[in-house]
């Protein structure tokens, strides 16, 4: 019995062209025959959003799409540098305490250093990038598992918070707060903005840019590439650069929209931002992964837990139900022998 | 015992994803014989061995052992009634002992129930290995310290050690030395002699020509027919392959010219060659010649600077170059072509745009920004010129055939314009169609000015390509031979150490 012979109805196949939305994880499947599997987390998502609007008359209001789409900047930028170390082939665990140091760092910067919040926010981002360097460094340098690698600079730098600050931090001029969490534009913030600018740049990086093409390739096969006359290293590193500035961009826009920085911030951000890359068709290991389908990995993600809020189902099932949501992916997009 | 079929297959077709794969194949063979099974690439020879060991299941028709209809849903399946096969690819565990692979899952238990009894392991599987006439190598041995050809031999040692009723080799020659070749056919002679069927596919028809009893030919998925290897020739059986004739395998070319491309001098890399010099000039293609492990693909990754080296002198078109990467080396006009291309000749997950375009994406680029639509058109141009098939280059390099990710490689290194083109093995695991197509492209290449230095272990095409050729071996350089001095017999001999 063939599985890939599964068809899925043309009417639907040809609506979804129509909305355009047929491509999350396009960039596996660049080439090959379109499977259902192509389809099944665009149709999911629409049913998810149909189900939840015909169920909850909460759920179209402009304050809970705001809220959602603010929900989401967190794990949407995180998920963009750790799709962009799953496309090399690596990982990045450490990307919640990079998150934490950096919230805790330009709130300190801002509330005990009196600095002004661009300057503040280049001391975070050089502190993100820095992890980066670090991470990818050791990694390409002396070809170190990206996974040990990351996960002692996770352990490393969440004791590096606690020696710059015990205690949460809680920055009391209200601009650190507006600055970025006021609508500016409908329902969308500065924060959703600069995520949605960072997305639409990450997609440009990864198929328009020399290096996106080489990081790509990179993850598919290192050494074909370093004998392509590529510098293999300066890619790798560059990776968890990107990734450590993304995280770090990531916990400056949540310290702002939390009005608070605690030193125990992001503990267990890295799954979610992995989920959202493998929800998304990234495939661990390299070899597969773009953009447009992490977006739609991160929106499903916030999706559930928006919805699941809305119904007041209480987390621990929200739990279950992402673990299952990130089996399901990864079984439908299971390579065939 | 011979004379009746053993084997029947009849009617089998297979389809995979909707593209015709196989259809309507039917043949039989008998006990104690070797049949061969030739065809293209994408003919459809491994899907029907496949099919045969249990790997992948058929759409339709029906396989007959011994006249009774069987099941074949697993490789297991295939194991119990006695089929084994060695693949293409290696199916072995590297970080284990040969011993481990050659028992797996039936390692002897000491009295304490499930407490492996090592001696009495690694003595059974000498045992074993002794039986098939396999002796030299150390069952204690992981498999990932071993040469590829060695992997090749315990890869085969391990079906054959299990005395199968039927045992498939699927291209199991691709890595081998001429002398393991040889402990090959003899391995198979034993079992043939123990009236084993051996179904035997090779690109290398010589090599069937010397054992096979009878020959299956396959064309795009169909049967063309079974002949009798004595009733038979070379061309007969290209023509069934290919559907044409081949009258001209290696192309005319004018004379080099006497500019220096390569010079390399007393070149020395400490435990695998020393002290190799030699020059290549710009049109001329430079056979180089040698058994496998002599130091041949050492000396090309040295040159590209993907290996250090120890000592010596490299000099491009009369400049000293000190190659410390590709990057180096890519960027002064120099590419290789790898002898393993999954390895590491190209992306599979990528599509042919990405790997035709990897080595030049900055001639098509400004401040690191690709210019996609520059990119995709030089692709473009040389995916037609050297008719890639598909021609449409977001295709995967996964789904190519073996051919066809040969030329992909080809027109990454011809963007590069390269004035110095090292093929390693161009045309392993290519079907005889696409070899020749090959051999036209590296013959334009030199006509073009290209210097090209072509190692290779097949040697008519050593022959029939080089202007001049070179023979190493254990890491030297022991013979150089004129177009006219060449002959098999001198280069083997040269090669083997071997005095005449």
């Amino acid at each position: 019995m063939s599985e890939s012979s599964v068809k899925i109805p043309s009417l639907l196949v040809r609506v979804l062209k129509w909305l355009k939305v047929r491509s999350l994880g396009n960039y596996t499947m660049e080439g090959s025959r379109r499977r259902w599997v192509d389809y099944t987390f665009t149709a999911a998502f629409l049913l998810l959003i149909l189900v939840a609007a015909s169920m909850s008359d909460v759920f179209f209001t402009e304050r809970n799409m705001s809220n959602l789409l603010r929900q989401i900047v967190t794990n949407g930028l995180i998920s963009l540098g750790m799709l962009v170390v799953i496309l090399t082939g690596g990982i990045d665990l450490s990307v919640g305490p990079v998150v934490a140091f950096s919230a805790i760092v330009v709130s300190g910067m801002v509330e005990k250093q009196h600095l002004p919040l661009p300057l503040a926010m280049m001391i975070a981002l050089a502190v993100g990038a820095l992890a980066g360097t670090i991470n990818g460094f050791m990694i390409s340098r002396f070809k170190l598992q990206p996974f040990i690698v990351t996960l002692a600079t996770l352990g490393t730098i969440r004791g590096l918070i606690y020696v710059y600050s015990e205690t949460p931090i809680t920055p009391q001029d209200p601009a650190f707060r507006t600055v970025f969490g006021a609508p500016i534009l409908g329902p969308f913030t500065l924060s959703v903005l600069i995520m949605l600018l960072a997305f639409v740049a990450a997609g440009f990086f990864i198929n328009r840019t020399m290096a996106g093409r080489a990081i790509v390739a990179i993850g598919g096969n290192e050494e074909a590439v370093r004998l392509a006359g590529i510098n293999v290293r300066a890619h790798i590193l560059l990776a968890y650069i990107i990734s450590g500035l993304c995280s770090a961009m990531a916990g400056i826009l949540l310290a702002s929209r939390l009005g608070i920085a605690q030193p125990s911030l992001g503990a267990g951000f890295e799954l979610d931002a992995i989920a959202a890359v493998v929800i998304g068709g990234g495939i661990l290991g390299g070899g597969g992964g773009g953009a447009l389908g992490t977006f739609g990995g991160v929106v499903t993600l916030g999706l559930i837990d928006n919805l699941l809020n809305l119904f007041n189902v209480q987390s621990y099932y929200q739990q279950i139900f992402k673990g299952l949501i990130i089996l399901f992916a990864v079984l439908a997009r299971r390579q065939e022998t | 015992m011979t004379g009746e079929d053993f084997l029947q297959v009849k009617d089998i077709s297979k389809r995979y994803d909707g593209i015709k794969a196989l259809t309507g194949v039917s043949f039989s063979a008998r006990r104690g014989e070797v049949h061969a099974i030739v065809g293209e690439n994408g003919a459809g020879k491994s899907t029907l061995m496949k099919i045969l060991s249990g790997a992948v299941q058929r759409d339709s028709g029906e396989i007959l052992l011994d006249g009774i209809p069987v099941v074949l849903n697993s490789p297991l399946s295939a194991h119990r009634l006695g089929i084994r096969s060695v693949y293409q690819e290696f199916s072995l565990i590297r970080n284990l002992s040969i011993t481990e692979n050659i028992l797996l899952g039936q390692l002897p238990t000491s009295k304490m129930k499930g407490v492996v009894d090592w001696n009495r392991a690694h003595k059974l599987a000498e045992e074993k290995l002794m039986e098939i006439g396999f002796t030299g190598l150390d069952a204690r041995a992981l498999v990932s310290h071993l040469s590829v050809s060695h992997q090749q031999m315990v890869e085969i040692a391990k079906s054959a050690v299990t005395k199968p009723k039927v045992w498939i080799l699927d291209e199991p020659s691709a890595v081998l030395s001429q002398e393991e070749l040889t402990r090959l056919f003899a391995l198979i002679q034993q079992l043939k002699n123990e009236s084993a069927l051996i179904l035997y596919i090779s690109h290398r028809l010589d090599e069937v020509f010397k054992v096979a009893d009878r020959i299956t030919v396959l064309k795009d998925g169909e049967l063309m027919g079974t002949v009798l290897s004595q009733n038979t020739n070379e061309g007969q059986l290209i023509k069934m392959m290919v559907g044409r004739t081949l009258s001209e395998i290696y192309p005319n070319r004018q004379k080099k010219t006497k500019e220096e491309v390569l010079a390399v001098n007393g070149l020395s890399r400490e435990g695998s060659f020393k002290d190799v010099t030699f020059s290549l000039a710009r049109g001329e293609i430079l056979g180089l010649f040698g058994l496998v492990g002599s130091g041949r693909t050492q000396v090309a990754r040295c040159i590209f600077g993907a290996d250090p080296y120890t000592f010596g002198e490299i000099r491009l078109q009369g400049n000293v170059i000190k190659p410390k990467s590709p990057q180096d080396t890519v960027e002064a006009g120099i590419a290789l072509l790898t002898e393993d291309r999954k390895r590491d000749g190209l992306v599979m997950s990528c599509s042919i745009r990405d790997n035709v375009s990897l080595a030049t994406m900055k001639q098509v680029s400004r401040w690191g920004f690709l210019n996609t639509q520059k990119r995709d058109a030089r692709v473009q141009i040389k995916v037609e010129e050297l008719s890639i098939h598909p021609t449409q280059i977001n295709r995967l390099v996964r789904q190519l055939s073996g051919g066809n990710q040969q030329k992909v490689i080809l027109a990454k290194w011809l963007l590069s314009q390269a004035k110095l083109l090292i093929l390693d093995e161009p045309t392993r695991g290519v079907d005889v169609a696409t070899k020749v197509e090959i051999y036209r492209i590296i013959s334009d290449l030199a006509e073009s000015g290209m210097g090209i230095l072509l190692i290779s272990s097949e040697l008519p095409e050593i022959l029939g390509m080089s202007d001049r050729s070179l023979v190493m071996r254990e890491g030297r350089l022991v013979g150089e031979f004129s177009k006219a001095q060449a002959s098999e017999e001198k280069l083997l001999a040269c090669a083997a150490g071997v005095i005449q």
